[in-house]
């Protein structure tokens, strides 16, 4: 097959219709760089709003969840082993919220392969006293090296120098909200009253704000040892302990792992927070519906145009046909020229849809409720580009193929005999 | 010369649209090599038509039809195509040139086509053809910005750009005025007579056909003299 041949006469084809070739190219070009931007921005707002929460998250959380006693003493009965029990006026036990032997467990699974890193956390509900007033309120007693590096703790510290938890002793860091409550401001002293009852004076280092205003108004950060002092617990106390996974989909198995092994209770990420994934996939598959419904348009865009091409180029295919041009030739001729359509314009159009999406991120965007953020958010991944380009070739070939195949079925003898 | 480059046996035609007519009954009859042949009959005969059949252009007929020996009959559009690139030229009453291209590289398009030779070599014989016709200094024009005389000169060159076996026109001065049409008899006598050319013209123009070798002359689908 000789594709020079095709090649050239595509070309001049092409370039006689410049101007309707470029109406063409552009909306393809047009569609590109929409499905592009589309994309890469509603993906990164998709990244950004699941970082909200994912980020911060442990992909499992190992704890002792308060429930009553598996293990009743009747059931444990040599006559009532096999006898089905009714129980009544149960009580959850007076279980410990510790994990049991948490230093040999930190060890064994800071050991483990799969596992990226683990802070533990103690979590203590509190009251801060003003005056007269009691606000409840959560202090999170935390490692505050390990939760920087794995939960990106530093990131929602807006005002105060993180690392202070560690070196002030006494130390606590209050969500803005919770702040704003009790009228503190950094280096004030604040009252706390622990479930025993007993009082704790704590110097506020900093404040916290993580976007989600109503976590805000009842959570605060201390260093692990400073929230063991304020429950009176020894210091190898800890309540939860955050693992982070180097594969996030392994969690759901690890977890169930980890539970059986370590007897705790373990709550991995996907169904904890479930509801983020649906809300990711659903804003996911509307870009790429819209995104490829401008493409199916562009694709109708290139069919008009051919098939007027065809009409006006029918004396031209006549006689190729009549000189020796095969119908496939004159088919390949036709979806070349859509096919170039298609490349030169999905090219641009990829061109153009970086370059528009790199303007988004340029564009300041300010907000109370993500302190991280400073323009708006966008994704760059290579995966948009290769799916716009394919996607381009594609619908151009399609719209081209019709006419295409209208153009070689024409009869040169019907064109040449109507003159 | 007794070889024979089209042969024509018991060639049936029918129109369907909109009733079944049958325009060409029983055609018999075979060019050999190097003959001028010229088909003539009033408007309406069926001439045409027998010529778009034994082009291989109309494949909707009964009979057979050889050229070169082998039988054209049932054959797919592809072989087809390649038949008529290799074997057969066209002139038409219309030059049919393409306007996207210049004159040479219309001359250019069947030899391409064919690909026996490089691109340089049929550049070379475009360039030939065009001295050979008079018209070398036409060749790197635009095909719309010549002149109809010109056009159907361009025509020919393209017709002999593959060396074919056979030349076929229709009504190839029908377009022309008197001393253009001259000029293009002139040609094809010349390709006759110099190069042992094989012809076969469809015309109505009697003071054509009556100078060369032989006449076919067609009545109501039939041949009535030959």
């Amino acid at each position: 097959m000789n594709y020079k041949l095709i090649f050239s006469i595509a070309k001049s084809l092409l370039l006689a219709r410049w101007k309707q070739t470029l109406v063409a190219a552009i909306g393809v070009t047009f569609s590109i760089t929409m499905f592009i931007t589309l994309l890469s921005f509603m993906t990164g707002l998709n990244d950004l709003l699941d970082g909200l929460i994912l980020n911060r998250t442990a992909h499992i959380r190992l704890y002792n969840d308060i429930k009553p006693n598996k293990n009743q003493p009747v059931n444990n009965v040599a006559d009532y082993k096999n006898s089905y029990n009714f129980i009544h006026s149960l009580k959850s036990g007076n279980s410990r919220q510790e994990i049991y032997n948490s230093a040999a467990i930190i060890k064994n699974i800071q050991a483990d392969e799969r596992v990226l890193g683990l802070a533990p956390k103690i979590t203590a509900p509190v009251f801060f006293n003003d005056g007269g007033i009691e606000i409840t309120g959560v202090v999170n007693g935390i490692d505050v090296r390990a939760e920087s590096n794995l939960f990106h703790f530093e990131e929602y510290v807006t005002t105060g120098n993180t690392i202070d938890l560690k070196n002030v002793s006494n130390s606590i860091i209050l969500g803005k909200g919770l702040a704003e409550k009790l009228l503190a401001e950094i280096g004030d002293v604040v009252q706390l009253t622990t479930s025993k009852g007993e009082r704790f004076p704590l110097k506020v280092v900093g404040y916290f704000q993580s976007g989600l205003l109503e976590l805000d108004k009842v959570q605060s950060f201390a260093s692990i040892g400073t929230a063991q002092k304020i429950l009176g617990k020894p210091n190898d106390y800890v309540t939860d302990l955050q693992i982070k996974l180097k594969d996030i989909k392994m969690a759901p198995a690890v977890a169930k792992e980890y539970a059986a092994k370590f007897g705790a209770d373990a709550e991995d990420i996907q169904t904890a927070n479930s509801q983020f994934e649906t809300g990711s996939f659903i804003r996911t598959l509307i870009s790429y519906t819209v995104g490829i419904t401008l493409l199916v348009v562009a694709g109708f865009g290139i069919y008009n145009i051919l098939n007027m091409m065809i009409y006006e180029k029918m004396d031209s295919i006549a006689i190729l046909k009549a000189t020796g041009f095969s119908g496939k030739d004159v088919k390949r001729i036709f979806l070349l020229i859509s096919l170039t359509i298609g490349f030169f314009g999905g090219l641009s159009g990829l061109l153009v849809g970086f370059g528009l999406s790199a303007t988004i991120d340029q564009i300041p965007f300010n907000t109370a409720a993500l302190p991280t953020i400073s323009t708006y958010p966008i994704n760059y991944n290579p995966v948009f580009y290769i799916i716009g380009s394919t996607f381009s070739l594609l619908t151009t070939y399609m719209a081209g193929w019709f006419p295409a195949r209208k153009a070689s079925k024409i009869d040169p003898v019907i064109i040449i005999r109507g003159k | 010369m007794s070889d024979r480059i089209l042969e024509a046996k018991n060639i049936n035609k029918y129109f369907h649209d909109p009733v079944t007519v049958k325009v060409l009954s029983d055609i018999n009859f075979s060019v050999n090599k190097g003959e001028f042949v010229s088909v003539t009959g009033r408007s309406g005969c069926g001439k045409s038509t027998l010529l778009y059949i034994l082009s291989t252009m109309d494949t909707d007929y009964e009979g057979e039809l050889l050229i070169d020996g082998e039988s054209m009959t049932n054959h797919k559009e592809a072989v087809l195509a390649k038949v008529r690139n290799e074997k057969i030229g066209f002139v038409f009453q219309f030059h049919y040139l393409l306007n996207e291209f210049s004159v040479l590289k219309n001359v250019m398009l069947p030899g391409l086509k064919l690909n026996k030779y490089s691109a340089k070599e049929v550049e070379q014989r475009a360039l030939e053809k065009l001295d050979m016709l008079d018209i070398k200094k036409l060749a790197n024009k635009k095909a719309s910005q010549i002149s109809g005389g010109e056009k159907q000169r361009v025509a020919i060159a393209r017709a002999l750009i593959n060396d074919p076996h056979i030349i076929m026109g229709d009504e190839p001065t029908g377009n022309l005025d008197k001393k253009n049409s001259l000029l293009v008899f002139d040609i094809f006598k010349r390709l006759c007579d110099e190069f042992n050319q094989t012809l076969l013209i469809v015309t109505h123009d009697n003071s054509f056909a009556e100078n060369t070798n032989r006449i076919i002359e067609m009545e109501d689908g039939k041949i009535i003299k030959q």
